[in-house]
């Protein structure tokens, strides 16, 4: 039985060109800029100055606080300059350039291709592992994953949830992961379930992907505890709350954690980097990238090392379409234009995503013909039409009260308005203006 | 260096547009246009050609010299609210008249409020009931419908059903006495009945219903509780004095029941945005229809309903709120 959460949602056109493209290693480059700060939470610091050897592996800038997370260099040279470069994510923020030299890997690191399925390390020591080698989730919106693993007391937790939705189109980096890595990703699931204590594991995968269903449906016999569940097809099911609600029917409350209904929620990509941080010592310092688009020449799966300029993953998709209007990071309704193709892959980035031209742009604007379609797919039962006017109107304390915050910023509202008016646009606006005040209020 | 256009997510769009809703609604209006042309002849055509051009050039010319905005006439909203009054319209209606109502529907009903979106009542109705108070006898003069397809010959005038059954019952006689002479209820359903162009033929309607639900125009919120609310509410009137008040299949298929709750109640601006306040707007609608018909000076009430509830939907918007996520906890 096929399950869908029942709140709002859309079907955008899935495009998923790169679907089936196994993944490969893009050669390294003769440069890598390293972003720092590429998580949620406090900057990490930066322990390497110019001039500095440092091999594959090694921590360049450490862990700022508890929710933070350190950075590995994912090449072996020299440090060229400590810089700021604009990110996946459009802010200016430090980085670290390092001129490549070799390939030489730290001796702590396990690289061979082995599977590694003895569990020998305790329920602390792995989340240890875990935020030694600064895993975080992969899934787009780069949580310290060893925070999520250390529950507060008086929380309990049932089930650890593994997020291999993706919902997004275009891309298909976890499908193809999933196709090619699916034992070690049923281990990092089961460290996943030691480190939180549970015995219980449910992996949510949309139908689009049969044959990722099958095939771990095969695998999942080998381990006990971890269930498979395919989902109806239906966008922003990779929420974590709109799976959560789909998987096992709970509804984290407006302003709560996944936690609140004994959740924990885990992308699969970060299953695979927690299961090579664990059992490899490996730091996360590659990821699975989608090159895709309508005009790219070969959409490809790239395994590609943190740092990498855009451009070298775009060159091996057979290079930028001379129709390009648009690049994205990420998937096309929640990823981040970037402003040109320096811009470097980051422990976040999914997906490039080359748009046409003609696909770039938006459509005028339209008075509201209160058509009701933004109310009727918010998955979260919020109005967008509201939210927008209210905001227009600088009427903060009804934003508030109408709940913006609660907003996951999906963009089903914007996709469907046949006004093409500009609602998530206006009610992040809206959102940001309301946090600063509650933040003022506090003080 | 290549030069990318950078913006917020998300970066694509379903394609859905005004002039996709708009046309879809004038798609679903065909079918009953040409069962009215089949039954009124040129004198439907004349109607529905003379409205539409009214309201297009009156949205014009507001738009250019009062909005002073670029022009909106492409936008398909005023071809509809065109095509919407001449359905409201009887085909002998003097084209004089239906300029002028042209002329509320566009000017009052809606440039005067700000253009498309911002009007609180329908266009169409304000033009019909600005049109029924100034010409009452023009505009209950009804052609009886005969296949008068591209005949130029003047067809018998009669009053509605409706008229009839409101004289009769108020000069004392009974219902069943009053209706021995309408057509039967099946006549009524493809298309028999005397009225205004777009309550000819309830088929032709729900057909166009039909293609609006599948197209997801509209939902069936507001017509399924405005139609049943006033068959239980009718049925009740009927079973404690069926001599005074008619069944409830004979209101439903006569008059403009049908067009109301399918084209005129579903109109976007002017309906309420969740499903929730769409059945209040719905049934609000029902039951001061069955009011106005059985207690009222007027024999037909639809307008009047759905004019009265259009002025509440604020306060409904207000009090019907959609159901948010994680408001009640369910852990289980």
């Amino acid at each position: 039985m096929l399950k869908t959460f029942k709140l709002g949602g859309v079907h955008p056109p899935e495009n998923k060109f790169s679907a089936g493209k196994k993944i490969e290693q893009l050669p390294i480059p003769k440069t890598v800029t390293i972003p720092i700060g590429q998580h949620i939470g406090a900057p990490a610091q930066i322990i390497v100055k110019r001039g500095d050897e440092v091999k594959v592996g090694q921590v360049i800038a450490k862990a700022g606080g508890f929710v933070s997370a350190n950075i590995h260099s994912s090449v072996s040279g020299k440090v060229k300059k400590l810089d700021e470069t604009v990110d996946g994510s459009g802010y200016r923020r430090p980085s670290v350039v390092i001129d490549v030299e070799g390939d030489e890997w730290l001796d702590t690191i396990d690289k061979s291709d082995t599977f590694d399925k003895e569990i020998k390390l305790s329920a602390e020591e792995i989340t240890k592992k875990v935020m030694e080698n600064g895993i975080v989730g992969l899934g787009g919106a780069t949580f310290p994953t060893h925070v999520k693993l250390s529950v507060p007391a008086g929380k309990n937790v049932s089930y650890l949830i593994i997020n291999a939705v993706e919902c997004e189109p275009y891309l298909t980096a976890d499908h193809q992961l999933m196709l090619e890595k699916g034992d070690e990703i049923f281990l990092g699931t089961q460290l996943l379930m030691k480190a939180l204590g549970v015995t219980e594991a449910i992996i949510g995968i949309e139908n689009n992907k049969p044959d990722a269903i099958s095939h771990l449906e095969n695998l999942a016999k080998k381990y006990s505890g971890i269930k498979i569940q395919g989902l109806k097809v239906k966008y922003p099911q990779g929420g974590e709350k709109q799976l959560i609600k789909a998987l096992i029917n709970r509804e984290v409350p407006s302003g709560g954690l996944p936690l609140d209904v004994g959740c924990v929620v885990q992308n699969v990509g970060t299953a695979f980097a927690v299961y090579e941080a664990v059992q490899k010592n490996k730091p996360l310092l590659e990821r699975v990238v989608s090159v895709t688009g309508k005009s790219v020449k070969t959409p490809i799966n790239l395994m590609v090392r943190i740092g990498t300029a855009t451009s070298e993953l775009v060159e091996a998709a057979g290079g930028l379409p001379e129709d390009s209007g648009k690049v994205v990071s990420g998937g096309p309704m929640m990823g981040k234009a970037m402003a040109d193709l320096t811009t470097p892959i980051a422990k976040g980035s999914s997906g490039v995503l080359i748009f046409r031209n003609e696909e770039a742009g938006r459509e005028k604007i339209h008075p509201c013909i209160r058509c009701a379609n933004c109310v009727s797919v918010c998955p979260m039962g919020l109005e967008p039409y509201l939210l927008m006017t209210l905001t227009e109107k600088h009427d903060y304390d009804r934003v508030e009260s109408e709940r913006a915050l609660d907003c996951i910023e999906c963009g089903s509202c914007s996709y469907t308005c046949p006004s093409t008016r500009p609602l998530l646009d206006y009610i992040r606006l809206g959102k940001s203006t309301v946090s600063k005040i509650i933040r003022s209020r506090k003080q | 260096m290549n030069k990318f256009k950078v913006s917020l997510s998300p970066h694509v769009h379903s394609g859905n547009s005004v002039n996709k809703v708009m046309y879809g609604v004038i798609i679903a209006l065909l079918p009953a246009l040409f069962v009215s042309v089949y039954y009124f002849g040129l004198g439907a055509i004349k109607v529905t050609l003379v409205a539409i051009a009214a309201s297009v050039f009156f949205e014009y010319l507001f738009q250019r010299f009062m909005i002073k905005g670029e022009s909106t006439i492409g936008d398909g909203s005023a071809i509809l609210t065109g095509l919407l009054l001449a359905f409201n319209l009887p085909s002998s209606f003097p084209i004089w008249m239906i300029i002028v109502g042209s002329l509320v529907a566009i000017g009052i009903g809606k440039m005067s409020f700000g253009g498309l979106g911002n009007n609180p009542f329908n266009p169409a109705l304000v033009g019909r009931v600005f049109l029924l108070i100034s010409f009452p006898v023009d505009m209950t003069n009804w052609p009886k419908p005969q296949e008068l397809v591209f005949s130029l010959v003047d067809a018998d005038s009669g009053a509605t059903p409706l008229a009839l059954l409101k004289e009769k019952v108020g000069n004392g006689e009974t219902v069943a006495n009053a209706l021995k002479d309408i057509p039967s209820y099946f006549d009524s359903f493809i298309g028999q009945v005397g009225g205004s162009l777009g309550e000819v033929s309830a088929a032709a309607l729900i057909i166009g219903g039909i293609y609006m639900l599948m197209k997801k125009i509209i939902s069936w919120h507001i017509p399924v509780s405005m139609i049943g609310s006033i068959a239980v509410l009718q049925a009740i009137f009927f079973l404690i004095n069926p001599d005074k008040f008619a069944d409830p299949a004979f209101h439903l298929l006569t008059g403009g029941i049908l067009l109301g709750a399918i084209f005129m109640a579903t109109d976007m601006v002017t309906s309420p945005m969740t499903p929730k306040g769409q059945i209040v707007f719905g049934v609000g609608i029902g039951l001061l229809t069955v009011f106005i018909r059985n207690f009222g000076a007027y024999p037909e009430g639809v307008s009047f309903a759905i004019l009265i509830m259009n002025s509440l939907v604020p306060l409904i918007n207000k009090s019907f709120t959609p159901k948010r996520f994680g408001e009640e906890v369910t852990n289980g």
